[in-house]
C-alpha cells in the first residue's frame, strides 16, 4: 500500500505550468486603500457619478466592517492575516492608442495568451467563441463584436457598459450581490477595476459562447473583477470563463464578484475552469480566491446553472448560488474542486427556494491530494412558500494517498412541508486495485489515475461545454501529475 | 522457444513466503492448469506474473517471450502480451466499458508501433467479441464492471481478452461465482481463443471448468510448489481423491 502513496505523490509533482510573467508598461496605484484611492480608481476609468457614489457607499462599508475585524473566519481555511493596506488597487497596461484590432494589441500580451494556449488569432478564425481577453484589469481585445451585435447581444469590458449602458449597469449592480453582502463583496464593489457585461435582450438565444479568460499579471495586485450578465424573457446565454496566473512568491488576493439575473423563461449556463497559481509544494505563494458568486432566477421558469472546475489557487472561497424567485425555476451546481499539496478549498453552494416549484441540482466531486484539504459546504433553505420544491444532492469526496482531508458541511432548512429532499455522499480513496487492474490492460499508472478521476467527474464534465471539457480533464492529470506514486 | 520459464520462483506477501521454489515452462500453444487447494499460492502465482507490485519477488527468474518480466512494470508486461483475467475485476465508476477497452488496445497498439485504433472501426470489434460472449450491447456504454453480477464481470473479462489477444492468457480463477450456463459460454469463449501462438494458464480450485476447457497440461500446487504435473487425466483423478491425496504423496516423498 505504501507503494501506491509514494506513487501519488509522484504523480502530483509536476510543476505550474503556466508561470511567466509579461513586461508591460504599468499604470499602477501606490498600495495603500481609502476614499481618495477609491476616487483615483473612479476617475482613471472615467466613470459617471453614480459608480463612484456607489463605490464610496461600499468602500464605507467595508471599512465599517473592517474596523471591527469582521473579516470571514468561519471558512473551514487557514492563512496568514491579510494586509489590505499593502495592496495596490489599481493595474492596467498602458495603452499607447485605441485599440481597433487584434494585431494593434501588445504583442507581449499577445504572446502570454499563447502561451495559455488560446492564441486570439486562432480564436477570431474558431467560428462560436468569442473572447473578452481580460489583462490584469483592462480589456485589451474583443472579437466576434459585431456577430454579437447583430443579434443584439450585448458583451463588452464593465467599463464600456458603464459608459455605453449606464441604465442596464444602474439597474442591475447589486441587485443580487449588494454592496452590504459579505466583506469580500463589499471590497470588490468598492475597488473592482473591470470585468465582462453581458446583456442578452428578450426572445434572444446567444449565437456562440461567450468566453473570457482572466489572467493575473502585475505583481501585487489584487484583482477585483465584476461580472454581471443579463438574460431577458426567453433569451440564453452560455459563459465560459477561464483562468490562469503566472508564479508569484507573495500571495495574491483575487475577490471578485459574479452576478447573473435571469427573468421569465431565460436561462444562463456558466462553467468556470479555474487554475490559478496553487503555490509550490511547501505551499508558499499562490492564489487567494475569495469568490462571490450568484444568479437570481428571477422569472417564472428561468434556469441558472453553475458548472465550475477548481484545481488552482492556493486557498478557495467560493459558493456559486442561486436564488430561486421565479415560480418553476431551476437552479444547477455542478462543481469538481481538486486540491493538492497545501491547496485549500471551502466551496460549494447556496440554493434558495423562494417561488412555487423550483428545483435544484446539486453535484459536488472533491479530490484531495498531497495535503490538500477540501471542504464541501452547501445550503439549501425551502422559504415557506416554495410549495413543491425539489431538491437532489450528490456530493462525492476522493482521497488520494494519506495526507488529505476531506470534509462535508450540508445544511438543509425546510420551512415548507412539500419540498422533497435527496442528500447522497460519499467518500472513498482511489484503490491500488483500479490502479493495477487498468495497468495490467496495458493503460500506464499515470493514465490509469487520471482515467479513474475523469470517472469520477464525469458527472460534472458532462455539463462542460465540449472544448472546456477536454481542457478541464487535461488540468486535472496536470495537477494531480506526481500524486499518485 | 518457450514462451513463459518460471524458474525457482519465490514470492512474498507481506513478509509471508507463499511461493517457495516455483519450476513451470509454458510454449505457445498450449493451455495449462494450475490447481490446488485454498491458500496454497495459486493467485499469488497469477498475481507476481502480472507483476502487481504489493507481491515482492525473493528469488528466482521469470522470463516472458525471452525478456525478463521481472524487471517489467504492470502495463508492461501487458504490452508485452500478458493479460490476467481477475478473480475479482474491479469497477471503474464513470469511465465506460467502450472507452476502457478502446484505451487499452490503443495502449498495446501503440507499444507495438502500430496506429491507434479510433471509435469507429473499434466499435464493431468489440461488438463481435461481446456477441461471442453472449453479452448484451447494453455493457458497451454501462462503466467497466459496475452494477455488474459476478458471472458478467467475468464474461467481461474473457470480452477484454478477446479484444486484447494475448500471446499469455492468465485466467485466475475464472469460474468461481459461475452457474453452469455462464460457465460453458465464457469456456467456449476461451476455446475460441486457443491457437498455436498462443498460451494459457488456468489457475483454477475445481476440476469443472477443466470439463469444459481441457488442458493439455496439469500442475497442482501444494504450499507454494508444484507438487504433482501430469495431463489432463490428473485433473479428474484429483477430484476423486482430493488435494490431500497429493499432500500425503508429497509427505511421503519426503520420507
Amino acid at each position: 500500500m505504501s507503494s501506491t502513496v509514494n506513487q501519488i505523490q509522484d504523480l502530483t509533482q509536476q510543476e505550474y505550468k503556466w508561470g511567466f510573467v509579461t513586461s508591460v508598461d504599468e499604470d499602477r496605484l501606490p498600495p495603500g486603500l481609502n476614499e481618495d484611492v477609491i476616487r483615483a480608481i473612479a476617475a482613471k476609468k472615467g466613470e459617471p457619478e453614480f459608480m463612484l457614489e456607489w463605490r464610496l457607499k461600499s468602500y464605507r462599508y467595508w471599512a465599517s466592517q473592517e474596523q471591527k475585524q469582521a473579516e470571514p473566519k468561519w471558512a473551514n481555511v487557514k492563512f496568514a492575516p491579510i494586509d489590505y493596506q499593502a495592496i495596490s488597487y489599481y493595474s492596467a497596461p498602458k495603452k499607447k492608442k485605441e485599440l481597433k484590432s487584434l494585431e494593434e494589441v501588445d504583442p507581449e500580451i499577445l504572446d502570454t495568451y499563447t502561451k495559455l494556449g488560446i492564441p486570439l488569432h486562432e480564436q477570431k478564425l474558431l467560428a462560436g467563441v468569442a473572447v473578452d481577453a481580460v489583462f490584469d484589469s483592462v480589456s485589451v481585445a474583443t472579437t466576434f463584436k459585431e456577430k454579437l451585435a447583430e443579434a443584439g447581444v450585448i458583451f463588452c469590458s464593465f467599463s464600456e457598459a458603464v459608459k455605453n449602458h449606464p441604465e442596464l449597469v444602474k439597474k442591475y449592480l447589486g441587485s443580487v450581490v449588494p454592496h452590504t453582502d459579505n466583506f469580500f463583496a463589499a471590497l470588490n464593489s468598492a475597488v473592482f477595476s473591470d470585468g465582462s457585461f453581458v446583456y442578452v435582450p428578450k426572445g434572444v438565444r446567444c449565437p456562440m459562447e461567450l468566453s473570457t479568460y482572466f489572467r493575473i499579471n502585475a505583481q501585487n495586485t489584487g484583482q477585483f473583477e465584476r461580472t454581471l450578465i443579463i438574460a431577458d424573457e426567453g433569451a440564453y446565454v452560455s459563459y465560459l470563463e477561464g483562468c490562469t496566473a503566472p508564479i508569484r512568491d507573495e500571495n495574491q488576493l483575487h475577490a471578485a464578484v459574479v452576478e447573473l439575473i435571469a427573468h421569465d423563461n431565460a436561462t444562463i449556463k456558466y462553467s468556470t475552469v479555474q487554475n490559478w497559481y496553487p503555490g509550490d509544494k511547501e505551499g508558499k505563494g499562490g492564489i487567494y480566491n475569495f469568490v462571490t458568486k450568484r444568479g437570481k432566477a428571477l422569472g417564472k421558469n428561468s434556469k441558472i446553472s453553475w458548472t465550475q472546475v477548481e484545481t488552482g489557487s492556493a486557498i478557495t472561497w467560493k459558493y456559486p448560488s442561486c436564488i430561486l424567485q421565479g415560480d418553476n425555476s431551476v437552479g444547477e451546481f455542478y462543481s469538481v474542486a481538486l486540491t493538492n499539496n497545501y491547496q485549500q478549498a471551502d466551496t460549494g453552494t447556496k440554493m434558495i427556494h423562494i417561488g412555487k416549484n423550483t428545483k435544484s441540482t446539486v453535484v459536488s466531486k472533491g479530490i484531495s491530494a498531497g495535503h490538500g484539504q477540501n471542504t464541501y459546504r452547501g445550503m439549501v433553505k425551502i422559504l415557506k412558500g416554495a410549495q413543491g420544491a425539489r431538491n437532489y444532492t450528490q456530493c462525492d469526496s476522493l482521497l488520494i494517498g494519506d495526507k488529505c482531508g476531506a470534509h462535508t458541511f450540508p445544511y438543509i432548512e425546510v420551512k415548507n412541508a412539500s419540498a422533497r429532499m435527496e442528500h447522497e455522499a460519499s467518500t472513498s480513496k482511489i484503490g491500488e486495485d483500479q490502479i493495477f487492474y487498468l495497468q495490467q490492460r496495458g493503460i500506464s499508472k499515470e493514465e490509469a489515475v487520471s482515467m479513474i478521476i475523469n470517472g469520477f467527474c464525469k458527472a460534472v464534465f458532462k455539463e462542460l461545454p465540449m472544448e472546456f471539457a477536454v481542457e478541464a480533464q487535461k488540468l486535472l492529470s496536470i495537477s494531480l501529475e506526481g500524486s499518485v506514486g | 522457444m518457450s514462451l513463459l520459464e518460471i524458474k525457482n520462483l519465490h514470492a512474498s506477501v507481506n513478509g509471508n513466503e507463499i511461493l517457495k521454489g516455483i519450476d513451470l515452462t509454458v510454449n505457445p500453444g498450449e493451455v495449462h492448469s494450475i490447481m490446488g487447494p485454498n491458500g496454497s499460492g495459486k493467485s499469488t502465482l497469477a498475481q507476481v506474473l502480472a507483476r502487481r507490485e504489493s507481491y515482492q519477488v525473493t528469488g528466482g527468474s521469470v522470463s516472458f517471450a525471452g525478456k525478463d518480466l521481472l524487471e517489467r512494470k504492470p502495463e508492461d508486461a501487458a504490452c508485452e502480451g500478458l493479460f490476467m483475467a481477475f478473480q475479482y475485476p474491479v469497477e471503474i465508476p464513470g469511465i465506460s466499458n467502450a472507452y476502457f477497452l478502446r484505451a487499452a488496445l490503443n495502449a498495446l497498439r501503440k507499444y507495438r508501433g502500430e496506429d491507434e485504433m479510433d471509435a469507429m472501426d473499434f466499435l464493431p470489434l468489440l461488438r463481435e467479441k461481446m456477441r461471442m460472449l453472449e453479452m448484451d450491447e447494453r455493457f458497451l456504454n454501462r462503466p467497466v464492471n459496475e452494477g455488474f453480477s459476478g458471472g458478467e464481470k467475468k464474461r467481461n473479462e474473457i470480452v477484454q481478452m478477446a479484444v486484447l489477444e494475448p500471446r499469455l492468457a492468465v485466467l485466475d480463477e475464472t469460474d468461481s461465482g459461475l452457474d453452469i450456463d455462464a460457465l460453458k459460454i465464457v469456456a467456449k469463449g476461451v476455446n475460441a481463443m486457443r491457437s498455436k501462438d498462443r498460451a494459457m494458464v488456468l489457475v483454477t480450485h475445481y476440476q469443472r471448468l477443466l470439463d469444459y476447457i481441457v488442458p493439455d497440461f496439469v500442475h497442482v500446487l501444494v504450499n507454494g510448489r508444484i507438487v504433482k504435473s501430469g495431463g489432463p487425466e490428473l485433473a479428474l483423478e484429483l477430484e476423486q481423491k482430493g488435494y490431500s491425496w497429493t499432500e500425503r504423496e508429497l509427505a511421503g516423498a519426503r520420507r
